[in-house]
């Protein structure tokens, strides 16, 4: 039913990046996080799955604080990545962004030309002493991206002219220029076609060797391709989480199962 | 009859034929209205369109026709002896009109037989003074030449309306007859219906654009008699403004360079105040401010946007003027000789412009999608590093054409500049000179007993089409980038 799970998965265990602990998120009244602890590790790819309205996004979304600018939201509950508090007092939540990359669900480059939707980043954070290290950041960023063959002879051609799939590759140069450590994806394959969704896909399995990705998705049968530790969320509970080979041939969880054999969703 | 009895009449009979039509449409399908084409109210409205629609086109057109048709009937009867040294026949015929209302007004309120006011002789009786005791206005003594125009004028008009209202009555109920002889089931009331309303649509819309080419053509003959009279070249190029005021002198000078250069001045200042604060004002809004701070917030500078330009022209008289002769006049830095100047007017111009420019900028920034916000905080950027590198470029042509729209209502701005800025028309730097600007000079050239031929009343049909074009050009200019920019998005 489902593409055969990547054989050599490794089931050698990395450190952990980020460990949830008790996690509530409340949207005013709506409690739309409950309770969850998850570790998640690096270098691998983590996909979130469940029907819409679980609270993926949401979760994803408490990683980075991108929360803080939804005036409603309130997290509680700690999360570390490497064992410091992203709540804390201390923690910047602009430099945590800078620290852990997100990637949205409809690509969004800025109305700018691709060089500089790429220098974006690294120049807000001052990365580059001059134009010669910007000049090879971008075209490092291109190439991880997998889009710099696509793009090298028109960088300074609008961002926004570009095709769905390579405005998405974009997008993860883009996060990728600023050296984050962890990557977040949201659905980022939902506003393609099949082609540039493999695309993405292929880039995503080609990150893991570098970053931690976590990656929300709507696909069982992306999730089963690219991830190797699977989340699976119903109405705001973490209802299992592990190997993704063992999430989906063989689920502990009934909700879980249901989910995966199509009967809730 | 009087008018109104007759469009009510009309419209009686529409009301009738929708009820009939409704019922001979429902009857001739077997009282079923599944059998009928279209629903029976269609049927109903079809006989009422028929009946309204061509009985009220006459009328109109007889109410347009018929005053020009008597009008020109009875100039022709006017001899020209009786046309004075100095006078017109423009004059003449407003007179007769007047003598004529005069005789109407005198027979309403029963002080003349109708008979009489036929066939009065102005050299046997004193009809002047009995039209005065009648109440009307008459001006000079009502001539036998004039007195008989009058009457003929009221014949014409009598039987004028007599014929329409029996034209009208009939053209409705033959529309009637018809629409009724058509209500039968196979017939497409439904269809009929739709054209008609169709119609009415876009009636509406020429009316709007016939309008708006009517005030436009007006603009453009009166501009060109101005040139006829005063030289083109010297308009434009002048640069001195100095209209005699003697009535039909010939040594006005009329240079439009020193209006238009207050006018840009005074506009130029104004924006500089409005655009920084409205701006600012606006990416607070929509950026920063809370729910709570935007609700109340927003409401208070739209009422701003709702005070009259006369209020703040007083604004700029009573308070601003005298606050800068404060500081910068002859205690303080001496640089200021009055309360009017070009400061002054721009300073309160540019607080009236604030709302529109935060307002229109407001939707500009709020239409940038949330999308790209995101992009830029998820790559760790904080809020006014969004906002300055991402939020406002992408805005940036919406807002410029903000600041056209503005500025081209800067530049028709007239209470405040008559209120604020003075009257003397000057070419100055100083900004704290009073100079004054192309709508102020319009309004005071009309202002006055100016014959409405001279030069110096024309002119200000060509600063006004002057004006025209360039808020125009403004305008076109700006809905363009407006319209380009919404593209980018979309
Ligand atoms: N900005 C918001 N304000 C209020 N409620 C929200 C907001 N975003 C999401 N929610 C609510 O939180 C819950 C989880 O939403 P989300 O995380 O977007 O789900 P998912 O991504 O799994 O489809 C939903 O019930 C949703 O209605
Ligand atoms: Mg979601």
């Amino acid at each position: 039913m489902y593409d055969t799970p990547n054989t050599e998965r490794t089931v050698t265990r990395n450190e952990t990046k980020f460990s949830a602990r008790k996690v509530q998120v409340y949207y005013g009244d709506t409690h739309a996080i409950k309770d969850v602890d998850v570790d998640i590790e690096d270098k691998t790819v983590t996909a979130f799955i469940g029907p819409s309205g679980c609270g993926k996004s949401t979760f994803l979304r408490c990683l980075n604080r991108m929360n803080d600018t939804i005036d409603v939201c309130r997290v509680e509950g700690d999360i570390l990545l490497d064992g410091q508090d992203i709540y804390d007092k201390k923690v910047d939540p602009v430099q945590l962004r800078a620290k852990v990359g997100m990637v949205f669900q409809k690509p969004n480059p800025f109305p700018k030309s691709i060089y500089d939707n790429i220098a974006y980043g690294p120049r807000i954070h001052g990365l580059a002493k001059n134009k010669a290290e910007l000049d090879e950041i971008v075209e490092k960023s291109l190439r991880r991206g997998a889009i710099w063959n696509e793009v090298k002879d028109r960088l300074h051609a609008p961002g926004t002219g570009l095709s769905g799939g390579q405005q998405q590759r974009l997008c993860i140069a883009r996060a990728v220029a600023t050296e984050p450590e962890v990557l977040l994806m949201d659905e980022p394959c939902s506003a393609l076609d099949p082609i540039a969704t493999s695309q993405v896909e292929e880039l995503i399995d080609e990150l893991r060797t570098n970053y931690s990705v976590i990656i929300v998705t709507h696909s069982m049968q992306q999730a089963a391709r690219v991830s190797q530790k699977t989340a699976f969320f119903h109405l705001g509970n973490l209802v299992e989480f592990g190997e993704t080979g063992q999430i989906f041939t063989n689920p502990k969880d009934e909700r879980t199962e249901s989910y995966i054999t199509g009967r809730i969703g | 009859m009087p008018l109104l009895w007759l469009i009510l009449i009309v419209l009686a009979i529409a009301v009738a034929g929708y009820v009939l039509g409704r019922q001979r449409a429902l009857a001739s399908a077997g009282g079923d209205s599944r059998g009928l084409h279209s629903l029976p109210s269609y049927y109903g409205s079809n006989v009422a369109i028929k009946a309204i629609v061509p009985a009220f086109l006459l009328l109109v057109a007889w109410l347009l026709i018929q005053p020009i048709y008597v009008g020109n009937t009875i100039s022709g009867m006017i001899p020209e002896s009786s046309v004075k040294e100095g006078s017109s026949l423009g004059l003449v015929m407003a007179e007769v009109r007047r003598a004529a209302n005069g005789l109407d007004a005198a027979v309403a309120q029963g002080l003349m037989t109708d008979d009489e006011a036929r066939n009065l002789r102005a050299d046997f009786t004193d009809v002047t003074q009995r039209l005065r005791d009648a109440g009307s206005i008459v001006t000079s003594e009502v001539t036998q030449p004039i007195l008989r125009a009058a009457q003929r004028y009221r014949i014409m008009n009598d039987t004028g309306n007599l014929i329409m209202t029996i034209a009208v009555l009939i053209l409705a109920v033959l529309g009637f007859l018809y629409g009724l002889r058509e209500s039968r089931a196979e017939f497409r009331a439904r269809n009929v219906v739709e054209h008609s309303v169709r119609a009415i649509l876009v009636g509406a819309a020429s009316i709007a654009i016939l309008t708006t080419i009517g005030i436009v053509l007006s603009l453009v003959f009166n501009t060109i008699e101005f040139f006829r009279l005063y030289p083109a070249a010297d308009f434009f190029l002048g640069t001195n403004w100095a209209p005699s005021f003697s009535g039909r002198g010939g040594s006005s000078d009329l240079g439009v360079l020193p209006l238009l250069w207050g006018t840009f001045y005074i506009s130029i200042v104004a924006l500089a105040v409005a655009v920084p604060i409205g701006l600012f004002a606006a990416i607070y809004l929509s950026e920063y401010a809370s729910p709570r701070i935007r609700a109340f917030a927003k409401p208070m500078l739209e009422v701003l946007a709702g005070i009259p330009t006369i209020v703040y022209g007083l604004f700029a008289l009573l308070t601003v003027g005298p606050l800068l002769l404060k500081v910068f006049g002859d205690n303080g830095l001496d640089w200021m000789q009055s309360g009017t100047a070009v400061m002054t007017a721009g300073l309160v111009m540019g607080i009236m412009l604030i709302p529109f420019v935060s307002s229109l900028s407001d939707d500009i920034i709020n239409s940038v999608p949330q999308a790209m916000r995101d992009g830029s905080y998820g790559l760790g950027a904080t809020k006014s590093e969004t906002i300055k590198q991402v939020v406002l470029p992408a805005a940036l042509p919406g807002i410029v054409g903000a600041i056209l729209l503005a500025a081209s209502r800067a530049i028709g701005e007239t209470m405040i500049v008559v209120l604020g800025a003075g009257a003397a028309a000057r070419l100055s730097l100083n900004p704290f000179e009073a100079m004054t600007t192309v709508t102020a000079k319009i309004v005071s050239q009309l202002t006055g007993d100016a014959d409405f031929a001279s030069p110096e009343a024309l002119v200000a049909f060509a600063l006004g089409m002057t004006l025209f074009v360039i808020t125009l050009c403004l305008n076109i200019f700006a809905l363009y980038i407006v319209r380009k920019y919404r593209e980018q998005y979309e």
